[in-house]
This record gives structure tokens, sequence and C-alpha cells, in this order.
């Protein structure tokens, strides 16, 4: 056992944190009141070489281990949780699941661009009737010819506005129920695809989510990711990965939370002292600093136990449901140590605040999280 | 970064797990309930060359390192508490301290013997009036010729009764507050040293707890540990060592709460399902093992920062030991909870857990002791 970052994992903490506090954490505030989508930002993560993380270097990735990943995600969520996710949904969501199903052709024609950051990609699973409950897809997927026709509506999907490439499900078969679901490359301009309302949201404000609607939408059936009824299993072994990611962004915001709330508590006086001579704020900043510790060793196990090549559904959910519960209650904390100010966006823990609630609910909810961890417990 | 054990690691556990489950936990609940020392597991543990655990070998230890021995405790515990306190007591309160502060004579006339099990040990800082405030000790020690004499009364020491020889801190210089503290190797038939009343407590029920009584005992010079006033820094590095241990206790304890209540559920039924096709139960359960791996990890993150020896570990101790505490706390809250009435009973072993977590909060320092710890260095690095 060795619990230590290697050098390599050090530089590359040391080099996106550098380049997060110079050039995300400024621009997050402003990203956050106008809602929108920071693409100066991805242009940025894009020439450090952030968005095709894990890809290997032959498809224009940086080929770095998954916790390198997670190091990443963390940095970038440590100062903006919206660029934070951006980056996972490209890395987690689309990249990897083309990377690990997709043909050579669909390698060579979409992973590279989407690795490279040259373009951006989106993971289209949840609709208005199937969120947690993500095997009752109603949109559709018929085969005509060469060409798959797709119909139905998805929301709630993160990079939406921006996205070049869709990764999309359907129900190819809908008696077969999950096994009837398949995956599809959807590219923009493909007739018949279009955004539909743009979602306001709670917090992370500038992830460009929105609505995707398919009418009639050609897709051709080179753009079949995996094969026809592989679409469910290509979508939980993604999120699987892809809570690694959310477990990282909500180590970053628990962080950003904590580091924000010690410098305010040194700084802020009352009763003729800086509050942070109180036990009261003591003891919320020590219990801060333990669950931000704890959920980072659960990140980092899952992506330690991702890159060993088994399974790693029940790491990862534990590390999801930990980090996002444990960011939650860090930025409770957090605006509560600022007190009024904590509830101003003159300072930016109400934005963590706001950002914190979402890690809870997409990529699978708490809920959802618990269930996987029961069942793997229950199964033998 | 690797996350897995060794092979030797592994061994040590498995080897660990299987006598706790064969010997250890079908005596536990006898032994809690009719509160008697564990004298034939630890006789076994000894047996097997684990009582002295984290004793080097040079003196007949089996010289684990601190993962090492956070992986024991943690099996120890998952069948007694009680026993895990015993055994992580007697090597790192005792034998600790006198491997890393005792002279060549002190470890040859102690360590071998703590080791064998020929003789137990244990640590006494702590005080009717001074347990957090610990430099605030009224104990004094007065040098006299060759020896020093001890006079005052040192409370909830664990081990007492059994144990024959005690790290013990007293004041040789009281005006010097935490400065003028030496520690002292205080042997049970010194004269002058008298075991007070056994405390009859809610949970640990095995392991024995009580005060010790001073009366110009005589401690030889030569039993002096460490030179004098530097007492309480034996006592707080010690403490920081042993604040692993106490959290792998509370993983091991933890641990069983689950995996009773795992099999509880598993066979318990009601509204014509078992009851761990519930939800309700499937939540608890899900949050009781998420709380053990981030506890576990952090055990072992502070155990292996230990074990490099370069670098301080308080802070990551002090992390372990407030999070496992607090976390089988509210583990142990919900295996009572999903057994039901059955787990406010003693005949199944959840209620005995619930009980043994509660003192994890409180011993080798409070919560609030680590609270104050964790926010001193965060606040000291901003």
């Amino acid at each position: 056992m060795n619990l230590e970052l290697t050098a390599e994992h050090r530089a590359i903490q040391e080099m996106v944190r550098d380049f997060a506090q110079k050039e995300i954490a400024p621009v997050a505030a402003k990203y956050d009141r106008t809602r929108e989508f920071p693409y100066e930002n991805v242009r940025k993560c894009a020439e450090l070489n952030l968005l095709g993380a894990m890809v290997t270097e032959e498809y224009g990735g940086s080929e770095l281990d998954s916790i390198s990943y997670t190091l990443i995600v963390e940095e970038l969520s440590r100062a903006c949780a919206s660029t934070g996710v951006i980056v996972s949904v490209n890395n987690s969501l689309f990249c990897h699941p083309v990377e690990k199903f997709g043909s050579e052709d669909q390698k060579r024609r979409i992973l590279v661009p989407h690795a490279k950051g040259e373009k951006l990609g989106c993971f289209c699973l949840s609709e208005p009737e199937a969120g947690s409950d993500a095997g009752n897809q109603q949109t559709t997927a018929v085969r005509k010819g060469d060409e798959y026709v797709l119909n139905g509506t998805k929301n709630f999907i993160t990079n939406g506005v921006a996205a070049d490439t869709a990764l999309v499900f359907a129900a190819t078969d809908k008696a077969k129920k999950q096994h009837g679901i398949s995956a599809f490359l959807v590219e923009k301009g493909t007739p018949g695809f279009r955004l539909g309302k743009d979602e306001i949201k709670l917090g992370i404000t500038c992830s460009g989510s929105v609505e995707m609607v398919f009418e009639d939408c050609r897709v051709k059936a080179s753009n079949l990711l995996g094969q026809e009824g592989m679409g469910f299993k290509i979508a939980m072994n993604t999120l699987d990965g892809g809570r690694i990611g959310i477990a990282a962004q909500a180590v970053g915001i628990a962080r950003a939370c904590l580091e924000e709330s010690s410098r305010y508590a040194k700084q802020r006086k009352a009763f003729g002292k800086v509050i942070a001579e109180f036990q009261a704020i003591q003891f919320m900043l020590a219990d801060m600093a333990t669950e931000v510790d704890a959920a980072r060793l659960l990140t980092h196990r899952a992506a330690w136990a991702k890159d060993q090549g088994g399974r790693f559904s029940l790491e990862a959910a534990q590390a999801k449901l930990f980090a996002s519960e444990a960011a939650m209650r860090s930025a409770v904390k957090a605006v509560q140590i600022f007190g009024g100010y904590g509830y101003m966006n003159d300072y930016p823990v109400e934005r963590y605040f706001r950002d914190a609630k979402i890690t809870e609910i997409y990529e699978g909810t708490s809920e959802i999280q618990r269930l996987v961890i029961a069942a793997s417990l229950l199964k033998d | 970064m690797d996350f897995s054990l060794s092979e030797e690691q592994c061994l040590l556990r498995d080897s660990l797990r299987e006598f706790v489950l064969r010997e250890v936990l079908p005596e536990a609940g006898e032994l809690d309930r009719a509160s008697l020392f564990p004298a034939r597991a630890v006789r076994r543990l000894a047996e097997m060359g684990l009582l002295g655990m984290s004793i080097p070998e040079a003196y007949g230890g089996a010289g684990l390192d601190a993962l090492g021995a956070a992986l024991a405790i943690e099996e120890i515990a998952r069948g007694s508490a009680s026993l895990a306190v015993t055994v992580s007591v007697t090597n790192s309160v005792c034998a600790g301290p006198i491997a890393r502060y005792g002279s060549e004579d002190q470890r040859r006339r102690y360590l071998p013997r703590l080791a064998s099990g020929e003789i137990l040990g244990g640590f006494s800082l702590t005080e009717p009036d001074s347990g957090s405030d610990a430099a605030h000790l009224r104990t004094r020690a007065r040098r006299e010729g060759d020896a020093y004499l001890l006079s005052g009364d040192k409370a909830w020491v664990t081990n007492v009764v059994e144990g024959q020889v005690f790290v013990l801190v007293a004041a040789t210089d009281p005006s010097q507050g935490a400065r003028g503290l030496t520690a002292f190797l205080v042997e049970n038939s010194f004269p002058g040293f008298t075991f007070g009343k056994v405390e009859d407590k809610m949970g640990l029920r095995s392991s024995l707890t009580g005060s010790i009584l001073l009366q110009e005992c005589r401690v030889p010079v030569a039993n002096r540990l460490g030179e004098e006033g530097q007492g309480f820094k034996i006592a707080m590095t010690t403490l920081d060592g042993a604040r692993i241990g106490i959290a792998a206790q509370a993983v091991g304890i933890a641990r069983g709460a689950l995996e009773e209540s795992i099999a509880f559920s598993k066979q318990r039924k009601a509204f014509g399902q078992p009851i761990n096709q519930f939800q309700a139960i499937q939540f608890m359960l899900a949050d009781m093992s998420t709380a053990i791996e981030a506890a576990r990890l952090l055990v072992h993150r502070a155990a292996r920062l230990r074990d490099l020896g370069n670098a301080a570990f308080t802070r990551e101790a002090s992390m372990a030991k407030l999070f496992a505490s607090e976390m089988v706390n509210r583990v142990a809250y919900q295996a009572v909870q999903i057994h039901g009435a059955c787990g406010y009973s003693r005949e199944y072993p959840v209620e005995r857990y619930y009980r043994d977590a509660r003192v994890t909060t409180i011993y080798e320092g409070t919560s609030e002791i680590q609270r104050l710890v964790i926010a001193r260095k965060l606040l000291e690095s901003v």
C-alpha cells in the first residue's frame, strides 16, 4: 500500500492548480451570473490537453491514469465547478465510451478531435420521464436502410449548447426494455436534431445544460456505438467512470468551501477577536477538512480500482455518494461561517453552496449510489 | 499510488480474521456480561506471536509497522473491542514509548516480557481532574537519591489489575507546566503502588479500567523514561500513534456492526420478505459501508505516513481518530436499528458494539481535542 501521489501526479496537480487559480477562478463569478458557456475556459483547458486526459496518445489524448484525471477535475472545480463538470463530461462520458466501445473508424473520425478538445461532446441518457430509471427510455431509434431514425426528447444535457457530438441513448427494441437500448453518436447539424429549451439552474449555471430534441433525426448506421442492445451496458459502464469525475468535482467544491472559510475566519473579527479563535468556527473547519480528506481518499481509491481493470462500481458509488454529500455539508458550513456575507454573491461561497447541490443528483443520485452499494453488499 | 495490501499484510489480516471468528467472537459476549478479562485470547495471541505486534523483532515482538498494527487491531476489534484495546494499549502506549525513548537496559528489561505476554502494560496520564487538559496533572515526582517518590491519583487507566508496568507521567517541576512533566516506568510491585477501584463501565467491559494510587511510590531513577521534562512530549507523540490504533479499533467495531447487520437483514423477514429487500434497510447498510471505507482509508493513510517516518502525522492521526470514532457511533446506532428489538438484546452482539463504540470518541483524545488539533494545523497553513 502506498497512498502518496507520485512525482508525476504532483506535477500535474500543481500545473492545473496554478492554471485554474490564474485563469479560471477570476472569471468564475462572471460566468455564473451571465450563464454564458465558458468557451474560453474550455479552449484553455484544451491547450493543456485536459479534455482527453485518459485517452491514449494514439487517439489524441494525454494517456494519463485515472488518479491524474481526478486531480485535474478537483483543481478545476476548486476554481469553477461548471468548468469542472464540462471537462469531466467530455472526458468520462464522451471520450471514454467512444474509446472503449467505438469502431476504429469512430475513434479516428470522432474520438480524436474530442480528445484534443477541438470538439466537445455530451452524453444524452436522461429524459423527462427517465432519470434514475434510465432503462425506461422513451426515445426510439428505428433502422431504415443504412440509417437509424431517432425520435424523442432528452433533457438536462450538460455541455449541450456547445457540444459538437452527442452520445445518445435510444430504444431500438422497446420490448426488450434495457436490453433493447442502443447508443448513437449524433453530430451537430444532423437533420432532425435540434436544441430545445435552455435549462435555468440553481447552480453550475454556465455548464450549458439544455434539452435536446430528435424529430425523425437520421443517423448513419456507422454511428451506432457498439452493437444494438448494448446501450444500457455502455451507459452504466460509462457512468461508473463518470461518478469518479463527479466525486472529484465534489472534492474540489468542498475544498473551495474549506479554503475560503479558513481565510475568511482569520480576518473577520467578532467580539474583539478573529472568529478563527472561536471553537465554534474551528470545529466546523476541522470537520470540513476531515471530510475533504476522506472524500479525496475514496475518490482516489475508486480511480485506482478503475485502473486495475476490474469492476469498480462499488468504489465509484461510495466515492460519489460520500464526496457529494460532504461537499453539500461543507457548503452549508461555509455559508454559516461567512454569515450574512455568505448569502451574498460578493463572496464565492454562495456559488459553492448552489453548485454543491447538483453533485448529489447527477450521474446517479445519492439514492442510486446507495442502491448500487447495497446490491454489492448483499449479493452473496 | 497503490491501494492494495501486500501478500504479507493479507496473510496477517486473514489469519487474524479466522482466529477472531473462531476463538474471540464466540466468547466475547459472555466475557462482556461477566466483565472478565479475556485471558485465554491474550494467551493465544501471545502464542501466535502477535501480542507484541508492534514490538521490534529484536525484542521478541512481531515488529509490525503502523499499517500492519492497524490491520491487526481492526480484525481483533471486529470480534472484541475489549481485547483490541487491551492489545493496543500494551503495544502502542506502553511498549511503544519504551522502544522509542527507553534506554537499552529498559528495553531489555520490559519489551521481551511484554511481547511474550509474561507481563501486560499500560499507560497512565489522565487524572480525576485532568483529562483533555493533560498538562495540569497533579501527581508529583520528587527525586530522592537514586529514586523518585511519586504521589498522586491516576484515573481511567486501561489494563489495571492485569498490568504490571505502566508508562506513567508525573510532574517533576510543577512550576514549569507541560515542560515540568516526566515519564516513568512504574511497576505494580513498587512500594507505594496500589490499584484503586475498577470502573464499572458502559462498554469495553472485558478491558479492565481503573485508578492507580501512588503514595510515596518509590521508582528507581533507572526507570525514568527519557529525561526530566520530556514527559509531555513523550505522552503527546505516544498518543499521536495510539490514535491510529483507536481509529482502527473503531473501524473494526463498525465492520462487526455492519457484517452482523447484513447477516441479520438477510434472514429476518417482515411484510413477507427479508428486510434487506427494503430500501430503508439497504440505505442504512450502504451508508454504513461507505463510512467504514472512508474511515479505513484515513486510518491507513495516517499509518502509512507514520511508517514513512519523514513527516508529521499528527493531523492525519487526529482526522482518522475523529472520523472513525464518530463514524462507529453512527454505524452501531444503525446496526441496532436494523436489528430492532433483537438489537436491544444481549443475545446479539450489536448491543455490545453499540456500547463499545461509545468510548472511542472519548479516550486517547476526545473528538473535541482532535478538532482542536486539526483546526490548529489547518489555520497555521492558511
